[in-house]
């Protein structure tokens, strides 16, 4: 890293109809440095994002690239600049080649047609820089997520990228997927590239930037370099409080066994054994591709069980349809809200009372009272942040919408809950209510099950965890044997 | 619909909310008043009774195409489907002489079944419903065609003109059953829990499994409606035209389509009300009438058709679009 700045945010100002989305924020990057973005969701990074990629209008500010400044910034001036974003949903074509996604939008040579050999022969150097082995010739929509990550880096390298943004690059990707990203964004660095990473993930921040610039509320709060500060003192900026991540404490369960799953088989797991008490959280640990939403959704009847039993309250049970589980008291939160967990057209109170809504009629006809009442006492009880129980969901924060997502469970009266990702992709302040939440329902006699990609999560919240690998029961780690080498070495197979 | 409504907290957000939502009521009362002006025997009570009998056929298909169509699907078989049931009404009636009372409910069942058809196609060969359909289209009106042997089936029973011909009071039948349809299927979209279902369906499939809905029943039911409501249609047509013709019906789907978009509802499911339907409904309807009272030639009729459903649906889609665009602006902030 050297102190040349490459690229100059000053009094940048964006207004919404009703919020201001950015409030006068002066920011630098200098040439060849990782530069992470932490805030709470609607703290302003992505807005700020944008700004830089040209991709809105802002209503006041500068924004100077290698000393030239840009009052109009457009998204073909800013790509013609070097500057290449991330987005978290990836912006590549699926039913396309990795070689003809890398070279979208640009022609190698001056024929009309296209010339894919040497589209070919360069995206293999791009990839050998990176040393990873992607064929050229494979369709997009057939990789796994973190190769089509690589894709998008390996598209924004081929442009000659000089700044590249990542919006919450890891979100797709297992530990060793992360650590892979790493080496290449330090590769990046060396050839004097400037990374701005956003991500919600500390520990990734403390591990991979130079400098960290926090944001709340649309201001600048605060750069500091990242050997300087602490865990703690940015959590501190972030929420605007010293705001201590802790876990709610535990209480010894001791309840009777609320579920039981006996060698169980199907969707890509194998002969898997555990159970859970009533009270109890029980941590399920693995590396992505363990098979840890497969069981879910084995549990839960969304995908048919090939073999082996599922015990609810001591008595065997035949789960065959989400229904099936819904009606034995199992409730699942989906690591997808979006996609599979909500209806966000809709609005929160129709969103709370949908998995009951057949419940709450009579003659085929909906209880509005009663269903507003029920969604009106959930929406209180867990604090859903909504100007009303009309808002549409799309329009919450992604905390508030997990909290719709578990206020559906929980009106369905669940007794067995599954927390799929219980806190991906939301902010610190909504993660500590989410915990305290799941800790009560635990204290009331409820059965959780919760799949973590977050160690330190995962350690701070469990009872017992177990750990699957490829598709199979790798372990089970009580409290007192709790830890992170432990766990990872069961999840790797290794062990 | 209430449980859609937006909150809104500034004003002019409410303003384009409600440009959005009554849009197509805007059109409508344009129209009326410029073809008032236009034409002086437009706004009469006998062409406004009418105009409204003629829209009926297409107006109750219509609902069904919106259950449909809410939940996601599409039926491009309608016409078909009424081709189908007119003729084999008229063969049960004229050549096997089978009373009424029994020849409407096999004609109401058969519509079913072919609706039936219609959605276990789409459920069991995963194809999607508009393949089906335009699949199901071209058998039912082949079959049609086959066993109508191109007659002119006639020689109904006289108080069969009843449906199509009638009168309730001062009002045609047909009137009267459309408005019946839409009130039912008003009721059922808005409060029952098979309405919930529905646009859940349309809204988010795999979210409406998860939460416990079956559903693949969930479609063949809607397209089952769907084939109910077109047999309904295909007698009051049938009653109207009082002859056995393969041409009764036919494109009756692409009538019903446009209506639907223009009165918003979405292409994509999970979106539409009755009142919307309604309206875009009467807005092809009063197109159609005051056009012929200015014997405008048929084939410009098409056209105005055509420019006002892509400038309503357009117009619809961009103001959805800006719409979205803000919000996720806004949560992304």
């Amino acid at each position: 890293m050297n102190s040349n700045v490459v690229l100059s945010l000053k009094d940048i100002t964006k207004k919404y109809p009703g919020v201001l989305a950015l409030d006068r924020v002066s920011l630098d990057f200098m040439e060849g440095e990782v530069h992470a973005l932490l805030g709470e969701n609607g703290a302003g990074k992505s807005t700020l994002i944008k700004a830089v990629a040209g991709a809105i209008d802002l209503d006041g500010g500068l924004i100077t690239v290698n000393g030239v400044e840009h009052p109009k910034m457009t998204p073909h001036i800013s790509r013609g600049l070097g500057i290449e974003v991330i987005y978290q949903e990836f912006n590549l074509v699926p039913t396309m080649s990795v070689a003809e996604n890398i070279f979208l939008g640009d022609r190698t040579n001056k024929s009309i047609l296209v010339d894919f050999k040497t589209m070919k022969t360069k995206t293999r150097e791009i990839f050998s820089l990176f040393n990873v082995d992607i064929n050229p010739d494979a369709m997009v929509q057939d990789l796994p997520p973190a190769k089509q990550q690589i894709v998008e880096i390996a598209k924004a390298v081929s442009k000659n990228v000089k700044i590249l943004i990542m919006d919450e690059p890891s979100a797709p990707l297992s530990v060793a997927e992360v650590e892979h990203m790493f080496d290449i964004i330090r590769h990046l660095k060396q050839s004097g590239v400037s990374v701005i990473y956003i991500s919600h993930r500390l520990e990734e921040v403390f591990r991979i930037s130079d400098r960290v610039t926090v944001m709340r509320d649309g201001q600048y709060v605060a750069t500091k370099l990242t050997k300087e500060t602490n865990r703690k003192e940015l959590i501190g900026l972030m929420v605007g409080r010293e705001l201590k991540e802790s876990y709610p404490a535990r209480s010894n369960p001791r309840g009777e066994i609320a579920l039981e799953v006996k060698n169980l088989s199907g969707n890509g797991d194998k002969d898997i054994s555990f159970s859970v008490r009533k009270g109890e959280i029980l941590g399920i640990s693995g590396l992505v591709g363990a098979g840890r939403t497969e069981l879910a959704m084995l549990l839960f009847g969304a995908d048919p069980i090939e073999s082996g039993e599922i015990w609810v309250e001591g008595k065997p049970v035949q789960i065959q349809s989400p229904q099936d589980a819904i009606q034995n008291g199992i409730g699942l939160l989906t690591e997808d809200r979006k996609g599979k967990g909500l209806f966000l057209e809709m609005g929160v109170g129709w969103n709370i009372s949908f998995p009951i809504i057949r419940r709450l009629s009579k003659y085929g006809i909906v209880n509005t009272k009663t269903e507003n009442e029920i969604a009106e006492k959930y929406k209180q009880r867990i604090n859903i942040k909504t100007p009303s129980l009309m808002q549409r969901v799309i329009n919450l924060s992604g905390g508030n919408q997990q909290k719709v997502v578990l206020a559906k469970s929980l009106a369905a009266e669940s007794d067995i809950l599954i927390f799929d990702e219980p806190t991906r992709g939301i902010d610190v302040g909504a993660k500590q209510e989410i915990y305290h939440l799941m800790r009560e329902l635990a204290n009331n006699g409820i059965a959780i099950l919760m799949i973590s990609s977050e160690m330190e999560e995962l350690l701070g919240m469990s009872d017992r965890i177990i750990v699957l690998c490829e598709g199979k029961l790798a372990g089970e780690v009580k409290r007192e044997q709790f830890s992170q080498d432990y766990i990872l070495d069961l999840a790797s197979g290794t062990h | 619909m209430k449980n859609q409504d937006t909150f809104k907290g500034n004003l002019g957000g409410r303003i384009s909310y409600a440009m959005r939502a009554y849009a197509p009521l805007m059109i409508l009362i344009g129209l009326v008043i410029l073809f008032t002006f236009i034409s002086p025997n437009f706004m009469t009570s006998y062409n406004i009774r009418i105009l409204i009998r003629q829209v009926s056929f297409t107006a109750i298909s219509a609902v069904g195409l919106m259950f449909v169509m809410i939940g996601g699907g599409i039926d491009l078989s309608i016409g078909s489907q009424i081709i189908l049931t007119n003729i084999v009404l008229s063969i049960m009636m004229v050549d096997f002489q089978i009373p009424l009372i029994i020849g409407i409910p096999l004609t109401l069942v058969l519509g079913t079944i072919l609706g039936i058809i219609n959605g276990m196609l789409s459920i069991k060969l995963k194809i999607h419903p508009l393949i089906v359909t335009l699949g199901t289209a071209a058998i039912y009106k082949g079959l049609g065609f086959i066993i109508a042997s191109s007659r002119n089936i006639m020689g109904f029973p006289d108080f069969f003109r009843f449906f199509g011909q009638g009168y309730i009071g001062p009002i045609p039948v047909p009137i009267v059953v459309m408005i019946i349809v839409a009130l039912i299927g008003n009721f059922v979209l808005v409060r029952t829990y098979f309405g919930r279902y529905t646009f859940a369906l349309g809204g988010n499939e795999e979210a409406a499994r998860l939460a416990g809905v079956n559903t693949n029943r969930m479609k063949v039911t809607l397209f089952a409606i769907c084939g109910f409501i077109s047999a309904i249609t295909s007698i009051l047509l049938l009653s109207r035209v009082f002859a056995g013709q393969t041409s009764t019906g036919a494109g009756i789907e692409f009538d019903c389509l446009t209506a639907a978009l223009l009165g918003g509802v979405s292409f994509k499911g999970g979106e539409g009300t009755i009142f919307g339907l309604i309206t875009g409904v009467l807005i092809i309807g009063v197109l159609n009438n005051a056009m012929q009272l200015a014997s405008f030639p048929d084939f410009s009729q098409n056209v105005v058709k055509g420019v006002v459903l892509l400038a309503a649906v357009g117009f619809d889609t961009y103001q959805k679009n800006r719409k979205a665009k803000e919000t996720v602006a806004r949560v992304a902030a």
